[in-house]
């Protein structure tokens, strides 16, 4: 068989059964909105790892990051860092998230703003801008699929085919069976994704040079600054990397898709004890980088450092392991592409929509609509992957960093009693703006720091300051559930 | 709703120092290390002792939320 068949047919035939586990998933259990977006809060341990690190682990992780330490070097350490770290932050605020978020019944991070600040305009701000910065990273997913398959199928599918298929089999499966699916197919992919890892990140460095370390050796006596900070680029010191690491580490259970997965826990205990250990899972990513080094020295001079991987391992590799790599690529795609229409679907739906416009409708109609939306985004995403259009690469850049604008509203939420929604929102407004300005006007790094990080102080101070001068407002976690049930009824 | 324990804060603040703040101290390649530059040895030391920390805030959360959920039955007792 022709080579382009043989990846393809790999590619192809592990993608489709990938898809069917995901459908069936959900057949057991009525896909009401609490299953669809939560699974009834009843994941345990091993499930919510696997929903968590399928999330975490994105195209970015696979193609990115071996294209940072191809052609940035040193800096490229911050992502082993911050993914390791996230974590750790996670242990000391997710089961507390966990347990408000089981009182109240929540689903989304505007349902903990909406209960916490009492404010609905306050909710529906956070939602949308939630959604604005979830497009442009599933545009990412997208592209990035389209790539891996192009390129792992030695052109057989064209990029544009590959995303349509690719997206046709991810609003299905979300539609049908909701995170559900979405944590079943992690699954697979969290199995692809490591053999991948392990199989590449030690044999290429062996067929080359003989060794990691003879590997190193040869780059380091190439190129002895590579490996230090700045690396390549000259404005990645050392002020850059800890302020890179602490935005990225504080803000990652920022991102609303990640925020929304603690609560599909059957316990406060099971996040704490994913928290101690997820970090494991970072072990993949140093094995990704040991590609992104060899081929600084086998594949020099490639002009988009994102396909170094892709063409190193094509050109070292039979054609049914390139299809195995190919559709470990496609379902790293795709998997975190499903959580993230999902959450945006919900948001949409259940926080701008019914608060904003209708609000008397019921959860089973919100399910509803928020299904119906599900189809909608992944075309709008489609639309702007194929159509590729620059404002969305800038609202890229923005997404860690403009999503990290959200940590004063839930860490003061949850541990400060004084804190006021004029203070929040305050805060939250200016971070964005700034953060904005800064990235947009090409000044990030800011003076060797990271402009989010930047951004994020000035949100944390404001939001101190606003609300000490504001009157103090009822902590309106402190309430029980069903009173408050009848404030919203009778206001 | 429990807020964490001050000594749980503390062992988390570990990982925090070896793999952020202290950059300044281990940014370099050399001395090797099992075959990684010492920047790469690090790091990747620190990706597996991070777990280790975290069960020891593990422990301590743990017995710190059963000993405030024993307090509280304690005062529903008396009232």
């Amino acid at each position: 068989m022709h080579d382009s068949a043989i990846a393809l047919s790999v590619i192809f035939g592990i993608v489709l059964i990938s898809s069917a586990v995901g459908m069936y998933a959900g057949t057991r259990h009525k896909m009401n909105l609490e299953q669809w977006t939560v699974a009834g809060r009843g994941f345990g341990a091993v499930l919510v790892w696997l929903l968590m690190a399928g999330e975490v682990y994105t195209t970015f992780s696979f193609l990115g990051a071996s294209g940072w330490a191809y052609s940035r070097g040193g800096p490229t350490l911050y992502i082993m860092a911050y993914l390791t770290l996230a974590y750790v932050v996670s242990f000391y605020f997710l089961p507390q998230i966990w347990e408000i978020g089981k009182k109240f019944g929540m689903q989304t991070q505007s349902d903990f703003f909406r209960q916490r600040y009492g404010s609905k305009n306050l909710a529906a701000f956070v939602s949308l801008i939630g959604v604005v910065f979830i497009i442009p990273y599933l545009q990412l997913q997208l592209t990035g699929l389209g790539i891996i398959v192009e390129v792992s199928s030695f052109g057989g599918i064209s990029r544009v085919t590959a995303m349509l298929v690719a997206f046709a089999l991810v609003a299905a499966f979300v539609f049908a069976s909701g995170v559900r699916a979405v944590a079943w197919i992690s699954v697979i992919k969290d199995f692809l994704m490591l053999f991948a890892a392990f199989f590449i990140g030690i044999g290429l460095p062996y067929m080359y040079f003989g060794g990691i370390g003879k590997m190193f050796t040869a780059l380091v006596n190439a190129k002895p600054t590579h490996l230090m900070l700045p690396g390549t680029t000259t404005v990645m010191g050392h002020s850059w990397y800890i302020s890179t690491v602490l935005l990225t580490s504080l803000g990652f259970y920022m991102w609303p898709h990640l925020f929304s997965a603690a609560f599909t826990a059957k316990s406060d205990n099971t996040l704490r004890r994913n928290a101690v250990i997820m970090p494991l899972y970072t072990i993949t990513m140093p094995l990704i980088f040991f590609v992104g080094f060899t081929a600084i020295l086998v594949v020099p001079g490639l002009a988009k450092g994102d396909l170094a991987l892709l063409t190193i391992v094509r050109q070292s590799y039979p054609a049914w392991f390139l299809g195995i790599i190919g559709a470990a690529g496609a379902l790293t795609a795709m998997v975190p592409a499903a959580i993230l229409i999902l959450a945006a679907a919900t948001l949409f739906a259940k926080n701008f929509y019914r608060e904003m416009i209708s609000p008397a409708m019921t959860d089973d109609q919100v399910a509803k609509l928020a299904r119906a939306l599900v189809i909608v985004i992944t075309l709008i995403a489609l639309y702007f992957a194929i159509y590729s259009s620059t404002t969305l690469v800038n609202l890229l850049l923005l997404g860690y960093a403009g999503v990290t604008q959200f940590l004063p509203g839930v860490v003061f939420g949850l541990y400060w009693g004084r804190v006021t929604k004029a203070g929040v929102f305050t805060g939250l407004v200016t971070g964005i703006a700034l953060v904005a300005y800064l990235v947009l006007s090409k000044q990030d790094p800011f003076m060797g720091f990271n402009a989010g990080f930047i951004a994020l102080c000035v949100n944390f101070v404001l939001a101190v300051i606003v609300s000490l001068m504001t009157r103090a407002e009822a902590n309106r976690f402190q309430q029980d559930p069903v009173s408050t049930a009848r404030v919203k009824e009778s206001a | 709703m429990h807020k964490p324990s001050w000594k749980a804060l503390l062992v988390g603040s570990i990982p925090f120092l070896a793999m952020c703040f202290s950059i300044a101290l281990w940014d370099r390649v050399y001395p090797f290390v099992l075959g990684l530059p010492f920047s790469i040895f690090w790091i990747v030391a620190w990706i597996i002792l991070t777990p280790v920390c975290m069960s020891v805030a593990y422990r301590i959360e743990t017995a710190h939320v059963a000993a405030r959920e024993r307090g509280k039955e304690g005062e529903a007792q008396h009232a």
